[in-house]
């Protein structure tokens, strides 16, 4: 069932009826179409479509492929980032461990979503306007990213903290070592084990983030929807009776950051040698 | 006399203990320095056993990694003559990186020191493996298979494929068991005879000293107190605080015979006695004890010995 | 009698199957006698201890054998019955004294507490009677010290406290587990002489668990030594140690390094090999592979305790005195 909800968002150009980035396939008569098994709904449009006649069942599958991407790659962006400042704070100490640590700590003060609206609003101000349905993209991976590296700086702090103590690390500077090889080759794998944990718990919440901030109105525009915008989008017709619109999106989100969530739990269980 | 492979010249170590630097402004207290080395002197000869001895927090581990390079002297010189330095150390356990194979740990040394070509290097860690009584086969391994004997056996082929003329080893049977501590110790001793090698050995158990060390420095709170051959010491130990450890060890020979425990323990090292730091549990102390540090002359620091107050029985 | 163990069985239920940690061990322990149990690590003396304490983890279980604590048997009593024998009539000294510490109170609170709960004192006569525990440990300056928490103290000091309360209750039996472990020789010194003197003073019976055949030589009157999870010698201090019956015994005396005076450098016996892991422990006798005196018979069938002249050796080379018998 995890396995069929990631891998039906993985496959979507491939298994959706309908393209929903192409604005020409879109027939505006057959906008509001309810599901299939409603009064009115047709086989073609089987979740119904949205307020462009375009299809809900591709978008959400297409929505949900954006969501997952967005979330990887931000969960992958805050991980390096976060893994590579906790490594050298840890592993350095001194000035630069204490820099580090208190910039964790004032943005760990503020909730993450402030933190991506906040990056996301300056690169809205700072990039030209044509430019920003391009790099939205982008955009909101880093924002996100730069809101959840946090997490993974101060757990790989602490491990390498304790692992640079160890005797193996010493062993490698009696060598003649490098700091940067040591940091790498010895403590790098030894510290990834929570790290990696972290990640898969992550990745969900990075998920919710990104639908927050397309709900938001701040993310995506509703030309590449994610499963966030769609939700705004069917929103604005909740009341008006067209509730399929809202309500099959944050389903799917909900299925979807539960089988994140799940594969992240079976991911673990599997890389934790102790339970082989 | 043998020249000098390394010598430690009046090296002395702080550590910084005080607490952050935002709760010393609060709270307007000072640094904190805990002198963990306080002016020792030695040389390690060519080819002998160096054994370094003492209660916990004596200073000898700290010694053990300045001689090494781990840690920088904060006053004094150590002055390196030979090729290359190893360590041992004491935990079977922390000592070996656990997820690297065996093969990749002994090899580790002669790749980052180039000491063999890239296609040699294989040869050379079952080589060293079969050295310390280990099957090339167990290269493939990972460490957490072994016993803590043979983890300590791969400690010390990759202490030894860096080819070093001084081995530096920390408490390396403290953690074994008895029957394989006698297996590790007779290990190195064949290793030293077969490749030239200099041992410093730190170690807490005397006995274990008296059965390897060629000679033997007593350490107290960051001094050395005394530095004899091993026989010597332990046949006609000098200074009180060698006498007392000596008469501490528990004897197996001694089955049920009464005897006085040695009283009081080890001062705060933050805030040592003033003049001879041993003055407030020594039997000899006097007012000059508690008042002037002793030096090391003639091999003892006492002023009783030096006085010759302390008559010696033997 | 005050401590009789008989065919103690320890188990651990795996996935691989069921693991002998501690195999048909059988002892007791007179009142004022120190009992040492001794042996290498995984060798199963802890395990030992803690099975008679009743405090055994999951997934190890006490599978087979019999407690008896002054003529009652304990090991079947339900838990709240054994917390009491545990408090009031068997002490308990770990290897590490600050884990047996409460960091939040200070000693003289939990002497107090601990004499409040199982004697019933109250008052003067109660803060006289935590005094007097402190003093008899050797705690020097105890009206000054009662008032600081653990970690005033030094590490010596600590585990005299934690003697200290073990006492308190006035307990007939005494288990210390590896109580000079963690300690200095000068420290380790003043710790045996105290226990030797709580035997002798106080009459209780001590279980001395060590790895440390010194401290055994220096504190027991008689030795238990374990090997892969049974007792493989058992006799007073004097035969064991001084004229070891069992090869293991007489491997692990002469591979222990002593001070010897101008003797200079010297290699020291050694046992081949390391004490096989709990699951696979060998057919036949588990110290055959290692033993230099082995035959056919070692192979297939595993001894049983044998009298051994004045001491009970597990070892077939004494199977020929019980025949002429």
């Amino acid at each position: 069932m995890t396995l069929a909800c990631v891998g039906a968002a993985l496959a979507a150009p491939w298994i959706a009826p309908q393209d929903p980035f192409n604005p020409a396939a879109f027939e505006l008569n057959q906008a509001f179409r309810p599901p299939a098994w409603l009064d009115g709904g047709t086989a073609r449009y089987f979740l119904g479509s949205d307020d462009q006649g375009r299809d809900l069942l591709s978008a959400i599958l297409h929505g949900a492929r954006i969501s997952l991407g967005v979330g990887l790659a931000a969960v992958c962006f805050a991980l390096v980032l976060g893994v590579s400042l906790g490594l050298a704070a840890g592993y350095r100490g001194g000035w630069f461990d204490a820099l580090v640590m208190r910039i964790a700590d004032v943005q760990l003060s503020f909730p993450a979503i402030l933190i991506a609206l906040l990056i996301d609003g300056v690169a809205r101000i700072a990039l030209p306007a044509g430019a920003q349905d391009a790099i939205a993209v982008p955009v909101l991976i880093v924002a996100i990213g730069l809101s959840a590296w946090v997490q993974y700086a101060r757990t790989v702090r602490g491990s390498t903290l304790v692992e640079k103590e160890k005797e193996y690390v010493q062993a490698a500077r009696v060598i003649g070592r490098r700091p940067l090889a040591i940091m790498l080759v010895h403590v790098l794998p030894n510290v990834m084990g929570p790290v990696l944990v972290i990640a898969t718990i992550q990745i969900a919440t990075a998920i919710i983030t990104e639908a927050t901030l397309s709900f938001l109105g701040v993310g995506l525009p509703p030309t590449r929807p994610s499963l966030g915008t769609l939700i705004r989008v069917g929103n604005d017709f909740l009341f008006s009776g067209e509730w399929w619109i809202t309500v099959f999106p944050g389903v799917a989100l909900v299925t979807l950051v539960l089988s994140v969530n799940l594969l992240g739990d079976w991911l673990r269980d599997a890389l934790n040698p102790k339970l082989r | 006399m043998r020249a000098p492979l390394l010598s430690v010249k009046a090296v002395t170590r702080d550590f910084d203990v005080s607490r952050p630097w935002l709760d010393r402004v609060f709270e307007g207290e000072g640094r904190r320095l805990l002198r963990a080395v306080d002016g020792v002197t030695l040389e390690v000869r060519h080819g002998e056993t160096l054994a370094l001895v003492g209660e916990s927090g004596c200073g000898k581990s700290t010694v053990a990694r300045l001689m090494v390079g781990l840690d920088a002297p904060s006053g004094g010189r150590i002055e390196f003559h030979g090729r290359r330095r190893q360590m041992i150390f004491q935990s079977p356990y922390a000592s070996l990186n656990p997820r690297w194979r065996v093969r990749d740990i002994v090899g580790e040394p002669v790749r980052v020191l180039r000491l063999a070509r890239a296609s040699e290097v294989d040869g050379r860690v079952a080589q060293l493996l079969a050295q310390v009584g280990l099957a090339a086969e167990d290269g493939e391994r990972y460490p957490h298979e072994f016993s803590g004997g043979q983890r300590q056996r791969i400690s010390i082929a990759r202490a030894l494929s860096g080819e070093p003329d001084l081995l530096v080893c920390d408490e390396p049977t403290s953690a074994l068991d008895v029957s394989v501590q006698a297996q590790i110790l007779n290990l190195m001793a064949d290793l030293q005879s077969r490749l030239a090698l200099t041992y410093v050995f730190i170690s807490h158990n005397l006995a274990v000293v008296s059965q390897i060390a060629d000679r033997v420095g007593v350490m107290y709170l960051g001094r050395l107190v005394e530095l004899a051959p091993a026989g010597e010491l332990f046949s006609r130990p000098r200074h009180p605080y060698t006498r007392m450890l000596l008469e501490a060890v528990p004897q197996i020979e001694r089955t049920g015979e009464p005897r006085t425990p040695v009283a009081g323990e080890v001062p705060n090292p933050l805030a040592p006695p003033p003049g001879c730091s041993f003055h407030p549990r020594c039997p000899h102390a006097d007012e000059r004890c508690r008042r002037e540090r002793p030096e090391l002359i003639d091999a003892v620091a006492c002023h009783a010995v030096q006085e010759g107050r302390i008559s010696f029985a033997r | 009698m005050i401590l009789q163990a008989k065919n103690l069985r320890v188990e651990f239920r795996t996935r691989r199957g069921t693991l002998v940690a501690v195999d048909d061990v059988s002892f007791s322990v007179a009142r004022g006698e120190v009992l040492g149990v001794v042996g290498e690590s995984g060798a199963g003396k802890s395990l030992t201890g803690l099975a008679i304490m009743g405090l055994l983890e999951a997934p190890g279980r006490l599978a087979a054998g019999e407690v008896w604590l002054e003529g009652q048997r304990i090991d079947r009593l339900p838990q709240a019955a054994l917390r009491a024998i545990r408090g009031r009539r068997i002490g308990v000294v770990f290897q590490d004294p600050l884990g047996s510490l409460n960091p939040l109170f200070t000693i003289g609170e939990q002497l107090e507490e601990t004499i409040r709960t199982h004697l019933g004192l109250a008052g003067k006569e109660l803060r006289q009677r935590a005094l007097a525990l402190l003093a008899e440990v050797g705690i020097p300056a105890p009206q000054a010290r009662f008032h600081h928490y653990p970690h005033q103290f030094s590490g010596g000091m600590r585990q005299r406290v934690v003697i200290a309360l073990a006492l308190a209750a006035e307990p007939i039996l005494l288990i210390a587990d590896e109580p000079t472990t963690a300690l200095d020789v000068s420290m380790q010194a003043q710790i045996i002489a105290l226990i030797k003197r709580v035997a002798r003073e106080r009459g209780a019976a001590v279980m001395l668990i060590t790895h440390d055949m010194g401290v055994i030589a220096e504190t027991a009157d008689r030795v238990a030594v374990m090997y892969a999870g049974r007792i493989v010698e058992i006799g007073t201090v004097r035969d064991v140690l001084h004229a070891p019956r069992h090869p293991y015994t007489a491997g692990l005396m002469a591979s222990i390094p002593r001070i010897a005076a101008g003797a200079g450098r010297s290699r020291l016996a050694q046992i081949e090999g390391a004490m096989p892991r709990l699951d696979a422990i060998p057919r036949g006798c588990p110290f055959h592979p290692r033993c230099p005196k082995r035959f056919e018979r070692c192979l297939s069938s595993r001894p049983e305790l044998m009298p051994a002249e004045e001491s009970q050796a597990a070892c077939w080379l004494h199977a020929s005195a019980i025949a002429q018998r």
